[in-house]
């Protein structure tokens, strides 16, 4: 039964961690930037939860529609002002710069709200559904239906848009789609501040399941990346599909094990994966990959 | 680099060195004296300055270099850029903490005479993390190194009964003060980092250097040439861990305590990184100059500002400001402006002296000027 239980809190968290590695892969995919940044960005999509629902009083959920576009902006503007200037060695020097500005921002987020933990409460936080000996808490559920939410919103951008077949295009091939008069820069702006504005909402959810404070942001993104990896890097569905598979692994080991453990296994099972998949779960192997 | 294709057959590097000499590069007594200058500077400045606090900067700018150096012989050379190094950065420190600790060593030269061994542990570790990590190229492999430096920081939580978790270690210092107690960490590492420093050059110019370089530009092609990129590459990474394990070692004794997450911490890994990038990856003096001028910056800031987190704002602005204006690096910018500026006034000499169509004209010894077409990384 604690096995059973693990499962499905490891499907529920799964979600959100997929609506948060979702992003990072997306902008992979799209412009061959590892953004370190998305664990701060899942850090301050919280805190701007937190300020907004503690200041304005308003449901953790309604300060998504602010959050978002904020988000989404700040993503379109770290683009065009950081990433767009880059031309050589694009992939190192991008994940550089983008690893000094989550500096900068845990920096900003420590010196305004300091190192104490905290958590996004609503009245309904704390109480669960039973389902026999099972245990679906509120959060989870309203976070599992969200990730849902928005990926489907994401899948229908992706594939049912123009602004989704530009996007696709400058995936499968920079140089053709530019040629085939995509605003490549636009077009990767844009990217980044869906993907920034994913781990926003993500962050939001995050805050309401987690205490966290800015040092969170390494524990996360570790863990992102892991997951990024495993999924295959730019592949959306890998992503998902990884996020909950680790993250059932990790919770069916802190139930029958130790919670400490849960998180080394995360890390092994990317090493023994890799040792027989190195282009990961649903990577496609790189011909030439110099 | 395409010295593969244009060699008819095997040369030596020392001829393939020739055969591509710079005509504008300085010569190489002026490289060797520029050196030793160095040196010279580097050996005398803890005895021009003498204030603890000045030198204690100085001290951590050593043991940057040291690490720094020693990152660049992996990670400048083969192009795999490491953002893991923390993981023999923290192998270091454990290791001599432990020793001292289970040896009950109080001396503090004895204490010293154990670093070497912080070294070897870092080059032990790089094996199979090696193993595990070369498997995969580029972004993968980028941001695999940062996850095994996370999966060695949460062994060291969770082994208590080992690393003492998150209360850590406790190390005894050395039993001098003031400028003493900095002096022999101050040479000591200076001295590895000189170590360094001619095992990179060495490599450079080694047969198994170049291979590394192949590796870096396009490593398919250097492996059908016949280099076994494998093995070349994980050398590579336990002769870098070596003297990052040095450091690490070294810094543990210095201030004497070792915490999980200061061992195996992000951050070393971003300094590592960019300070080589920002002197000039892959070069020689690069990475050099990129621990000598952001090292101390580095201590300033932490020191000035450390007290809140305003020393990372600063730190990560000005981070982004000088990869973005210096994309290159200090070294390789600075050199191609010297060619330049060489080449421009060589082909105002040849004007003046009225010669045209000569058999070497100005364009065509600016175009065979390496600085002109340089040796371009393969990363797209």
């Amino acid at each position: 039964m604690l096995v059973l239980q693990g499962i499905v809190d490891g499907i529920l968290a799964g979600a959100l961690y997929a609506l948060m590695g979702s992003g990072l892969t997306l902008v992979f995919g799209v412009m061959e930037v590892i953004n370190f940044a998305q664990g701060i960005i899942v850090v301050l999509g919280a805190y701007f939860t937190y300020t907004f629902a503690s200041h304005l009083g308003v449901d953790p959920f309604v300060t998504l529609l602010l959050t978002i576009p904020i988000m989404f902006t700040l993503g379109y503007a770290v683009y065009m002002l950081l990433l767009r200037p880059i031309k050589r060695d694009r992939v190192i020097m991008s994940l550089l710069v983008m690893y000094a500005t989550a500096v900068v921002i845990e920096g900003v987020l420590d010196l305004i709200f300091g190192g104490t933990l905290v958590e996004v409460t609503a009245s309904y936080g704390t109480s669960s559904v039973h389902l026999g000996s099972l245990d679906f808490p509120n959060v989870y559920l309203l976070a599992f239906g969200l990730s849902a939410v928005l990926l489907a919103a994401l899948y229908w951008i992706l594939y049912h848009t123009k602004f989704g077949r530009s996007l696709r295009a400058t995936t499968q091939n920079l140089t053709a789609a530019k040629l085939v008069g995509i605003n490549v820069d636009h077009v990767s702006a844009l990217t980044l501040g869906i993907g920034v504005g994913l781990g926003a909402a993500g962050g939001m959810l995050f805050g309401m399941t987690t205490p966290f404070n800015a040092a969170s942001s390494y524990d996360l993104i570790s863990r992102l990346l892991v997951i990024v990896i495993l999924g295959g890097f730019g592949s959306v569905w890998g992503a998902g599909v990884a996020a909950i598979v680790m993250l059932v692994i990790e919770d069916v080991v802190a139930v029958v094990w130790s919670p400490v453990w849960g998180q080394t296994i995360f890390y092994l099972v990317l090493a023994l994966v890799l040792m027989f998949r190195p282009q990961g779960l649903f990577g496609r192997r790189l011909a030439r990959a110099q | 680099m395409a010295v593969a294709e244009a060699a008819p057959e095997l040369l030596s590097p020392a001829e393939i060195d020739r055969a591509f000499r710079d005509p504008f590069s300085p010569s190489k007594r002026t490289k060797a004296t520029s050196w030793i200058v160095l040196l010279a500077v580097l050996t005398a400045f803890p005895l021009v300055f003498t204030n603890p606090a000045v030198t204690s900067i100085g001290v951590f700018t050593m043991f940057f270099l040291l690490a720094v150096v020693g990152w660049n012989i992996f990670s400048g050379y083969s192009g795999y850029i490491s953002i893991g190094h923390a993981v023999y950065y923290g192998f270091g420190q454990y290791t001599v903490a432990l020793l001292i600790m289970h040896l009950g060593i109080t001396s503090g030269v004895s204490e010293l005479a154990i670093v070497p061994l912080a070294g070897l542990a870092g080059a032990a570790v790089a094996v199979p993390v090696g193993l595990l990590v070369l498997r995969v190229r580029r972004h993968t492999f980028i941001v695999l190194t940062i996850a095994v430096m996370f999966i060695f920081q949460l062994l060291a939580f969770n082994f208590p009964s080992i690393t003492g978790g998150s209360t850590g270690l406790n190390v005894t210092p050395p039993p001098w003060s003031g400028n003493d107690y900095n002096l022999p960490f101050y040479y000591i590492a200076l001295g590895t980092a000189a170590i360094g420093l001619l095992t990179s050059w060495a490599v450079r110019r080694s047969k198994f250097g170049l291979g590394l370089l192949a590796i870096r530009d396009d490593e398919d092609r250097a492996k059908g040439l016949g280099i076994k990129v494998t093995r070349a590459k994980l050398i590579a990474l336990v002769l870098s861990a070596f003297f990052v394990g040095i450091a690490g070692g070294l810094y543990a004794i210095f201030i004497g305590q070792v915490f999980p997450q200061f061992a195996f911490t992000p951050f070393y890994d971003l300094y590592l990184a960019v300070f080589a990038f920002v002197g000039g990856l892959g070069t020689l003096s690069g990475p050099v100059f990129g621990a000598l001028l952001l090292g101390p910056l580095q201590q300033y800031f932490e020191l000035q500002f450390g007290a809140t987190t305003l020393y990372l704002i600063i730190y990560g602005v000005l981070f982004v400001v000088i990869l973005l204006a210096l994309p290159r690096g200090i070294v390789p910018s600075l050199a191609d402006r010297y060619r330049t500026f060489l080449a421009s006034r060589w082909r105002r000499a040849e004007e003046r002296r009225g010669v045209e169509g000569s058999g070497v004209t100005a364009g065509s010894m600016i175009a065979s000027a390496p600085g002109a077409a340089p040796a371009e990384r393969g990363g797209s």
